[in-house]
């Protein structure tokens, strides 16, 4: 929300505080001002002056400050052409000291152009020669400096200011006109220098969307009095109740209805300093009808809604008496908004109706047949107040002013009497439909967050209280008003211990008093405690312990969140259970690292697409997925079934950029479950592939990573885990892997892992390079769930004998056998076999391979002598033999 | 004959001048002290001297043998360290030509940061608290006091899951790690219903909007909440504690200040800022000019909440806050696109 200071001075004196004391107070209370803009007002000294080493920049700030002395308000007398330039006029203007002559090519003062001396003079905000400025005519807002210059012949060295150069608007169409009381003179900085306040409105802050709203929260904080508005109407002519009658159908949906009305207005334009508030709190100038009603909005929050009466009566055949009543559309039920679009609603949505039918989108969109009409201005889109001035930045909607001129025209009469409807709507209801119809508006904005019912009557009296200043109508005696469902208003105790148990602060109960009756609470005061009820404007109050929760926030903003101790607690510590999963986890991530892994983290959210080519190569049978019912894009619209697919696209991104890849995710893949949420799976993925070692300037052509190396790795992954006994198996479906060269890891016969080369077509699904790709993936439920084990092997005492023996054997016989029956034939004094070479050939005949182990003899109580080594070889070779039929190779 | 003597040492010094390496210093021992040299052919003549003549000349044979022999010493050793000398010469190597490396392990920058959190705050007694990645409505809203079609919901777009006939507890991907909470308390009020325990948890996590892809907004990013529920906790404990954490986090210096704010599962509710490290508060691009940095948002956990959770408001109070891991490393190490995190470009993790 857009806050013009000079408006807040309206409802509070902020003598002595800086426009930055007032965005840090409230910004503290839970109002974030997320940028001021000035415009007009002098900027603080350490955004002028950026050398000050001192200067602290609280707050993103923007615009222009204006020199007093050389931006001032100028008084017009006559308005005479240039001589050589039809585009141009000279001005004789007086600016409190002498007269100038002003040259300038603003359009909005052609129509004065040679008439001599004027009946009336046109005040201006005229800038002296030197004064600085924004450039009205470069893109954007740069600054630069009158000078005296000579154009067309004529010299300038002074100018009447357009919106644009003073930073009020974009506006560089004419100059700015202002009223005609504005003192000639005077300094423009002390006439209307502003300062724009740009504050973030939480949900629970609704009640501060407009300038009122955020006084009252600055008066608490400061201990200032709030100037409450006075509104005091003249009326004449017949009483509004014989005009209208009102009918509320849903109470729960429209607690409140309240309608004024005013005869006679004239639509024209708002005085100025109107228009220049609107803009700077962000919406754009009508007519003073409309104005009238944005501006009682904006001031009090309270958004309002104007009808043409006289529509109305044409409506209900001449009948002098309208009969308005509010309800659920029917389903169906159709309505053209003023920004011409047709719309269709159902039941849930709520509309303002008369005899005939729909009138408007209850608080969120008028219709354009009963809409305020300027018959003299056929080009401006007139706007009703709830309509079209969007809020949210993102949430753009932009009114094309041609599409409405079809309808308008069929009007002939600007409007001249006016119904004006001020009501309280059902907050969730206002939120739903304007979502639905895709309506933000700065009056949906405030009804979807609540609007306090009292609030339609002072803003109805307020917006009439305007339109009959600024149009000349004349306000009818009383309102309708129907108010079927009064709030009550909560009321809740609050003690100093609960002040003490919740804030850590020790207040009296006259003080807790004093702090809420500042922001209007009725407080009552017991000896232990007070009564405090919530004042008219708030909605955001519970009952009960909510309410209490509610009171002691509004104690702890207003007291001052900067002044609450900071404590270290004194409350028992809990029973000490530690994460036993979440440990083991990063344990075996630091594993991971170890051995030489990077870790990487995808997206949880993939496509079936991307999948399929890991889960389903060459196939289209995909695996059930969990769907995202409203995806931002189709990249990722489902939950994740593979880890490895996410490895293998990082893979993919990176195959280029290094020669030697292995990375790691540990992460959830997600099992759809039908209508519930899905099972959420702990896995863990690898992927390796590139050269065995890093080429260097003297090492080249190392051959490329293979089976054998993600083994390795898994197998110290393994030990590191105090895993055993640990075995390696073919795998029957080996799935996203290559059917030889893969494998499955059991530990205890417990199957953990599968990994190995991957499958050719999976790899030709990837962009990858010619390296082959080694995967692995490890179901960390099935790990987790493995003991570790912890004993040590003794360091032995005695000297080992180390000894090479080549065997010859089917080569069917895989090495593992070979290695068990070593450690079997050895009984307990092979320590450690270890197989450095494979060979088959010719020389060994056919069918054959001849594997060689360097094999450790070992005795923990002596050293063997060479006679028990020869023993135990012996005894090695006979269990080979008897087992696998293998023979000593000589 | 003594001349003689002295004059084979002086022809065998002036020779041993010139020997310049190993070999030629072993064709001189043979030359002037080998068996056929001209000094041991003196020591053979001695025994044509007399008896009298013998000791004297014996004796000054062996000196000059003895000084021959350590000149021969002093010059081996100064080849020997003219060798040595001349080989590191030639030996020496080009030292900016690059190293050898190898495959080294990293962590990701996330779970880096992750520990760096967790850590402190299991230093100051918060115990890890896992839940799961997808929720109900229930869970993620309901329960935290987000009723349905409140608008505090609009702070937390979603993404939903195709789920039929669930009306208004449709299944989604959790917004914030804040559904722990509920699990949290669910569970450790249950361990003891009339007498609940007190908790302090963390609880990491992967966490879901409903967002574009773009530099700035995720559609996936971690979070890390803190929870507090005990019989005396305050505000004021609130504020302690999370100064205590920005200290050990950004360093003692590190000034906070706390901001009222919204979330509808604590009130009071706070943004806690810190000034900002960048410019030390002055204003720069990194805080918006503000000279302060969101770095989390806390409060008094919602009485409706520890109501749900199983704890009697009446009894209990508590705090919670949470904060972005990934937020706080784009702060620190000036990231300005969050994509980085997901993209898994080797040459952006590799820099952690």
């Amino acid at each position: 929300m857009k806050l013009p200071i000079g408006w807040l001075k309206d409802f509070i004196k902020i003598d002595g505080l800086s426009v930055e004391d007032i965005a840090r107070m409230l910004t503290l209370a839970g109002l974030e001002v997320e940028e001021i803009i000035y415009a007009g007002l002098p900027l603080p000294k350490s955004k002028v002056a950026a050398t000050d080493s001192e200067s602290k920049h609280e707050f993103k700030t923007s615009g222009i400050g204006w020199d007093k002395d050389k931006i001032v308000v100028g008084e017009i007398y006559s308005v005479d052409p240039h001589p050589n330039a039809d585009r141009l006029v000279l001005c004789d203007l007086f600016d409190g000291i002498q007269q100038h002559v002003v040259l300038t090519g603003a359009p909005n003062l052609f129509e004065y152009k040679g008439r001599g001396k004027l009946a009336k003079s046109i005040k201006v905000a005229y800038a002296r020669e030197a004064a600085t400025l924004y450039d009205g005519h470069a893109q954007g807002r740069q600054l630069m400096t009158l000078r005296r210059t000579k154009i067309r012949g004529v010299e300038s060295y002074s100018m009447a200011c357009s919106e644009k150069e003073l930073g009020i608007s974009d506006e560089h169409e004419g100059i700015i006109l202002l009223d005609a009381d504005a003192p000639v003179g005077t300094p423009l900085a002390d006439y209307m220098g502003d300062a724009v306040l740009d504050i973030a409105i939480l949900p629970n802050m609704a009640r501060c969307a407009s300038v009122l709203g955020v006084a009252r929260e600055l008066a608490a904080l400061t201990g200032r009095k709030l100037i409450q508005p006075r509104i005091q109407l003249k009326t004449s002519g017949s009483p509004v109740k014989e005009s209208v009658t009102i009918k509320v159908n849903e109470p729960e949906l429209n607690p409140r209805f309240v309608l004024g009305f005013i005869r006679d207005v004239e639509i024209k334009p708002s005085p100025y300093q109107v228009q220049r508030r609107l803009k700077l709190a962000g919406m754009r100038p009508i007519n003073c009808i409309v104005d009238a009603s944005n501006y009682a909005m904006l001031e009090l929050g309270q958004p309002l809604h104007a009808f043409d009466y006289d529509v109305l009566t044409d409506r209900a055949g001449r009948s002098v008496q309208i009969k308005i009543s509010t309800r659920r559309a029917r389903a169906g039920e159709q309505l053209t908004t003023l920004d011409g679009v047709s719309r269709k609603f159902n039941e849930s949505h709520v509309l303002v109706c008369d005899s005939k039918g729909p009138l408007s989108i209850a608080g969120i969109m008028g219709g354009a047949v009963s809409e305020v009409y300027d018959a003299s201005n056929k080009n401006l889109d007139v706007v009703n107040p709830e309509d079209t001035q969007m809020h949210t930045e993102d949430n753009q909607q932009v009114i094309d002013p041609k599409s409405r001129q079809g309808k308008a025209s069929q009007r002939i009469r600007s409007t001249s009497n006016v119904l004006l409807e001020g009501a309280a709507w059902n907050f969730i209801n206002i939120r739903r439909t304007a979502k639905e119809h895709n309506l933000p508006s700065e009056a949906s904005f405030r009804f979807s967050r609540g609007v306090h019912p009292a609030m339609a009557e002072v803003g109805v009296r307020r917006g009439l209280q305007l339109m009959a200043e600024w149009s000349g109508g004349k306000v009818a005696p009383g309102l309708v008003d129907e108010y079927p469902l009064k709030p009550k208003n909560p009321t809740v105790q609050v003690s100093p211990t609960d002040v003490k148990r919740l804030l850590g602060i020790d207040l009296k109960v006259g003080e807790i008093a004093r702090l809420l009756s500042r922001l209007e609470f009725k407080c009552v005061l017991t000896k232990s405690a007070v009564r405090v009820t919530a004042p008219d404007h708030r909605m955001d109050i519970g009952e009960g312990l909510v309410g209490l929760a509610d009171v002691l926030e509004e104690v702890a903003r207003v007291y001052g969140y900067d002044r609450i101790p900071e404590t270290r607690m004194a409350d028992k510590l809990p029973p000490q259970i530690g994460n036993p999963i979440f440990e083991w986890e990063e344990h075996l991530r630091d594993i991971l690292v170890a051995v030489g892994f990077q870790e990487v983290v995808g997206y949880r959210l993939t496509s079936i697409e991307r999948e399929r080519r890991v889960l389903s190569p060459g196939s289209r049978q995909d695996p059930d997925y969990a769907v995202i019912a409203n995806p931002t894009t189709p990249e990722r619209s489902v939950l994740r079934r593979s880890l490895t697919a996410s490895v293998l696209e990082a893979l993919e991104k990176n195959i280029n950029f290094r020669e030697t890849i292995s990375l790691f995710e540990i992460g959830p893949i997600f099992e759809p479950v039908k209508n519930k949420p899905p099972v959420e799976r702990s896995m863990l993925a690898m992927v390796l592939s590139g050269r065995r070692e890093h080429t260097s300037w003297d090492v080249k052509d190392l051959p490329w990573l293979d089976f054998f190396d993600l083994k390795g790795r898994i197998e110290l992954i393994l030990s590191a885990l105090r895993f055993t006994p640990i075995s390696y198996a073919d795998i029957d479906t080996a799935g996203f892997l290559h059917p030889g060269k893969s494998a499955e890891v059991k530990v205890g016969g417990k199957t953990v892992a599968v990994f190995g080369e991957v499958h050719p077509l999976v790899k030709a699904a990837y962009d990858l390079s010619e390296a082959p790709v080694m995967a692995a993936e490890f179901d960390l439920q099935a790990l987790r769930s493995i003991p570790s084990v912890y004993g040590i092997e003794p360091v032995p005492d005695f000297p080992a004998i180390y000894e090479d023996i080549a065997l010859i054997l089917d080569e069917s016989i895989p090495a593992s056998t070979v290695e068990s029956l070593i450690l079997e034939g050895g009984g307990g004094s092979v320590t450690h076999a270890r197989l450095f070479d494979v060979y088959q050939g010719e020389q060994i005949g056919l069918g054959k391979k001849s594997l060689a182990y360097s094999l450790t003899y070992q005795a923990a109580d002596r050293t063997l002598t060479d006679a028990e080594a020869a023993d135990i070889r012996n005894a090695i070779v006979k269990k080979l033999e008897q087992a696998v039929g293998a023979r000593l190779r000589s | 004959m003594l001349d003689k003597l002295s004059e084979i040492e002086k022809t065998a010094l002036e020779s041993l001048a010139h020997v310049r390496d190993e070999t030629s210093l072993e064709s001189w021992r043979v030359a002037h002290l080998g068996r056929s040299s001209p000094l041991m052919t003196w020591f053979s003549d001695l025994g044509d001297l007399s008896k009298d003549e013998r000791p004297s000349a014996g004796q000054a044979a062996n000196r000059v043998k003895s000084s021959l022999e350590s000149a021969m010493q002093q010059r081996q050793i100064e080849i020997k360290s003219a060798v040595l000398a001349r080989s590191l010469e030639e030996e020496k190597l080009d030292v900016t030509l690059p190293g050898r490396s190898i495959q080294r392990g990293r962590l990701h920058p996330s779970t880096q940061q992750l520990r760096r959190v967790l850590s402190i705050l299991a230093d100051m007694g918060f115990q890890v608290y896992l839940s799961p990645e997808v929720e109900t409505d229930e869970m993620n809203f309901q329960l935290l006091n987000f009723p349905p079609h409140h608008p505090a919901r609009e702070m937390q777009d979603s993404l939903y899951l195709e789920a039929a006939g669930r009306g208004e507890n449709p299944i989604l991907l959790r917004t914030h790690t804040s559904p722990g909470q509920i699990r949290a308390m669910r569970e450790f009020a249950a361990t003891n219903p009339t007498q609940p325990p007190p908790i302090r948890i963390a609880l990491p996590g992967m966490c879901f909007r409903h967002e574009q892809i773009t530099a700035r907004t995720e559609i996936q990013f971690n979070q890390v909440e803190g929870l507090v529920v005990g019989e005396h906790i305050t505000f004021a404990d609130l504020k302690g504690t999370l100064t205590d954490f920005a200290h050990r986090m950004f360093g003692q210096q590190a000034r906070t200040r706390f901001r009222a704010s919204y979330f509808p599962f604590t009130e009071p509710s706070a943004e806690m800022d810190m000034e900002c490290f960048v410019c030390g508060g002055k204003g720069c691009p990194v805080c918006k000019q503000s000279g302060w940095l969101e770095i989390l948002g806390c409060g008094m956990v919602h009485p409706l909440v520890l109501q749900n959770g199983g704890y009697d408001p009446r009894r209990y109070t508590g705090y919670a806050w949470g904060m972005g891991p990934e937020r706080q490393l784009m702060l620190r190490y000036k990231i300005e696109d969050i994509r980085y995190f997901w993209g898994n470009d080797v040459r952006f993790l590799e820099q952690f």
